[in-house]
């Protein structure tokens, strides 16, 4: 009965590398994420034990039910069974969509406070480009005309609105620690995605729309930003760096930069 | 049904021509999409070794890939949009040409007929035109690869704008993604009349006495994936005319205003990318089931025959087959969770998503059911079957993961979903395709396959497939993802380097093992020992026909049907089944 067998060794070694963790998430960087890691967990455990028995259960049905020779009793079925494990796994996945519901509005319902920071993030092949306000909280106005990467201009901005001269362009996702930010996510050309795995978070950004995701990190340090929506031949470099900063030297850098800009 | 026009239409013809290649007789039509899905899924393998091989060794120079890409390896290193074609095509050529091309058009125009009791398809003019129209829409996708730039990079997905504003968004996407389109537009016309052929036949053609709840399983499943196809496919043919508009008619159906690319500004305006994702995963989900609802349809039968005992639950397996096919349409959203539609509607995909597990569900336990207190005879078919419930098993259970928002908001498009996808959509529809050859190989040829090379080619491939993707799942976990060229310009990608490379050994072992199936398939043709007349035992009309089958099936006189299809181990004695036309009307 190698084929018992078999099921059995593929099921040990699965179940076994995943419990190592080896290859796992890195350290989450805000509460949120890590409430993800242990709902993660849960749904590990849940699925990893019925995988573990489902695969028993097959490995052992293939043993003990080796053709020996002896007659089959003729059986087509059992309704109760039929009933017991609709209901069964109905509530399973009805059971699994409520917290799931739940953490996934913490992401995207709550709604923020109107004082939150907001950055603008702009995806293009194959770069990442970051625009703050100046201290009225106000964009200036773009538009596609005046793009030009060569002159320092990746979002367009348009020169004849006041309220940009004091907007400044970043390529690094600069963000004070412990404080919630408004992402506005927004792209030039194609589809990129906004995808930080110490955050737990990813999310698409759409030429034509603007999509609003809040992202808030607790421990200062550079984070990998990875384009996870195919954009194009450079899409595995298009690299950008989230650097989470202590709140006072980033409103020092903001000030420095604003001050470069007049 | 007695119909003696079609038994004259189908005297054996004449002529190698009309026999075997401008043939309307359904037998030679499925060994045609079976043949054409035989060669797709050898060069869908051999892009997919090239690219694992790429992977792991991004600077070494080979020079076959210089070789057959001059342009897209100059030096001998594949280029990422080279790398990206590569993708494209194998997802293409796996996704349409074999994985819905096989199980439906292949085995279901073989069978269907000869299991219901019919002597062909309802239209077999329309059948033949199904198969040319495939095989026309396969030869202008592979032109793809000669086109100026090389064969599109967006993926099979396709998404816009990547894929609609032509060769300024990169190599491959002017002509070849063109030449792309049109291959899927004749894929879905060739599709959608064979999803009227397939309906037609189960509604109209069925022997006297074959009541829809007589159907061997495997005819539900060709059935409610040909009403599957019908609305999928005629989505998808609307939404490649209106992309195709957008790229040569100057239309704005995916494309808004403001676009620069390569520092250029379209002047298209009023378009939205996400509709293309709508409408490309209306079909899309559905293509899913398309591709293993024949599949599931074919393991159930070779469990109940090959335990001697009837299929657990046959009327729950049907209607989950039904179930599955009607959620299928309502669940596309999970594609979506991340793309920017609304955050609401995410909630209401998440719970109609994990709803379509519990008739999933239902089935395990079925065919669980099924082998339950049998005396399982464990022939290669046999093992790719309970293979196939295992994978089945390994690749359901990662979609709770996915089919969460709250959990997908990080699994999305890494290595996770790679590894979910091929265990459930490849590695299981394929097991069924192993399944159903060893199977039906003795009616088609009249010879039996090798079962010793078949249970090594079994056991290699099943841990193969495990060890592919089982390690895929953990590069998700850490993060990678999917669809990147080359894991070496990011810090958090070089710790998994071994996991990588783990992957693509036994991905190049598990793709050298497959030409043992090939042998055995080509050798077992010819040289193969003779099959006895049913073989297996089985119950169902097709092994009532001499092997192979005479050209008009059952000619003038189609059995009277009296009974279920798995009337195994009956408790009056005697012999241990009866076949689907023998014994007393039940």
């Amino acid at each position: 009965m190698l084929f018992a067998g078999l099921i059995w060794l593929t099921a040990a070694v699965v179940a076994a590398a995943f419990a190592m963790k080896r290859w796992w998430f890195p350290p989450p960087i805000n509460t949120y994420a890590a409430n993800f890691d242990s709902y993660f967990s849960l749904n590990i455990a849940v699925a990893g034990i019925i995988f573990f028995l489902a695969q028993a259960a097959l490995g052992w049905f293939i043993w003990r039910f080796r053709n020996q020779g002896r007659r089959v009793r003729h059986t087509e079925g059992n309704n109760r069974l039929e009933v017991v494990w609709t209901a069964v796994t109905l509530a399973l996945f009805l059971a699994a969509s409520v917290p799931s519901a739940v953490l996934w509005s913490r992401v995207h319902l709550d709604l923020l406070s109107p004082t939150a920071m907001s950055v603008e993030l702009l995806g293009q092949q194959f770069a990442w480009n970051v625009r703050y306000p100046g201290p009225d909280g106000r964009y200036g106005r773009t538009s596609a005309r005046f793009v030009n990467d060569a002159a320092g201009n990746p979002f367009g901005i348009d020169d004849g609105d006041p309220a940009g001269k004091d907007d400044v362009v970043s390529g690094a996702l600069r963000i004070p620690a412990g404080k919630p930010v408004l992402l506005r996510l927004h792209s030039r050309d194609v589809i990129h995605s906004f995808f930080v795995r110490e955050l737990r978070v990813k999310q698409d950004l759409v030429p034509g729309m603007e999509i609003p995701l809040k992202i808030e990190a607790d421990k200062p340090g550079e984070y990998e930003i990875a384009c996870s929506e195919l954009c194009g031949l450079g899409h595995h470099q298009m690299r950008g760096l989230l650097i989470v900063m202590p709140p006072a030297q980033f409103d020092a850098w903001l000030r420095q930069q604003r001050e470069a800009r007049q | 049904m007695e119909n003696p026009t079609a038994a004259k239409v189908h005297a054996p013809p004449g002529g190698f021509l009309r026999r075997y290649v401008f043939s309307t007789d359904h037998k030679v039509i499925g060994i045609q999409y079976y043949l054409l899905a035989l060669f797709s899924v050898f060069l869908g393998m051999t892009l997919s070794a090239l690219m694992r091989y790429h992977l792991v060794y991004p600077g070494e120079k080979q020079h076959l890939f210089q070789l057959l890409w001059p342009n897209g390896a100059p030096d001998g290193i594949m280029t990422p949009e080279l790398y990206l074609s590569l993708m494209t095509m194998h997802g293409t050529i796996m996704v349409f040409f074999v994985l819905t091309t096989a199980p439906q058009s292949g085995f279901g125009n073989y069978f269907l007929p000869l299991q219901i009791g019919a002597p062909d398809m309802a239209f077999p003019v329309l059948n033949m035109l199904s198969f040319w129209t495939t095989l026309l829409s396969f030869l202008v996708l592979c032109s793809a690869f000669f086109a100026d730039g090389g064969a599109p990079l967006g993926g099979w997905t396709a998404y816009p704008p990547l894929s609609a504003t032509g060769a300024i968004a990169g190599p491959g996407m002017g002509t070849g993604m063109d030449l792309w389109i049109i291959s899927i537009a004749l894929f879905c016309v060739a599709s959608l009349m064979g999803a009227i052929n397939f309906l037609t036949t189960v509604l109209e053609m069925r022997a006297k006495g074959m009541s829809l709840m007589r159907m061997p399983l495997t005819c539900w499943g060709w059935f409610v994936t040909a009403v599957i196809s019908l609305f999928a496919f005629a989505v998808l043919l609307t939404a490649g005319i209106l992309l195709l508009l957008d790229r040569l008619g100057g239309t704005s159906f995916f494309l808004p205003a403001g676009l620069v690319i390569s520092d250029r500004v379209l002047d298209h305006s009023g378009g939205s990318p996400l509709l293309w994702q709508h409408l490309f995963w209306f079909f899309g989900h559905p293509e899913v089931y398309i591709a293993i609802l024949p599949g599931m349809g074919l393991v159930s039968t070779v469990l109940s025959v090959f335990s001697r005992k009837p299929v657990f639950g046959y009327k729950a397996m049907a209607y989950a087959m039904v179930a599955i096919g009607l959620l299928g349409f309502l669940v596309w959203g999970h594609h979506m969770f991340i793309s920017g539609m609304s955050p609401y509607s995410a909630i209401a995909f998440s719970v109609l998503t994990l709803a379509i597990g519990v008739p999933s569900a239902i089935k395990t336990f079925n065919w669980l059911g099924t082998i339950w207190g049998g005396q399982l005879r464990l022939t290669t078919a046999m093992l790719f079957a309970l293979g196939f419930v295992s994978v089945f098993v390994s690749g359901g259970l990662t979609g709770l993961f996915l089919g969460q928002p709250a959990l997908d908001l990080y699994f999305h498009d890494t290595y996770f979903v790679v590894g979910h996808f091929h265990m459930i959509m490849g590695v299981a529809s394929i097991f069924g395709i192993f399944a159903a050859t060893f199977y039906w190989f003795p009616k088609v040829t009249g010879r039996m396959m090798s079962e010793p090379l078949g249970k090594i080619h079994f056991y290699c491939t099943f841990l193969g497939a495990y060890a592919i993707f089982i390690p895929m799942h953990f590069a998700g976990i850490a993060g990678n993802p999917r669809r990147y060229a080359d894991f070496t310009q990011f810090d958090f990608l070089k710790d998994l380097a071994s996991v990588h490379k783990f992957i693509t050994h036994a991905a190049l072992f598990t793709a050298v093992i497959q030409l043992l199936f090939l042998w055995n398939l080509f050798w077992s043709w010819r040289r193969g020992a003779k099959a006895r007349e049913n073989p297996w035992n089985a119950t169902t009309l097709e092994w009532a026909l001499p092997s192979p089958p005479p050209a008009h099936n059952f000619g003038i006189n189609p059995p009277l049907v009296k009974r279920g299809p798995y009337d195994y181990s009956l408790p009056q004695g005697g012999k241990d089944f009866l076949m689907q036309h023998e014994g007393e009307e039940e």
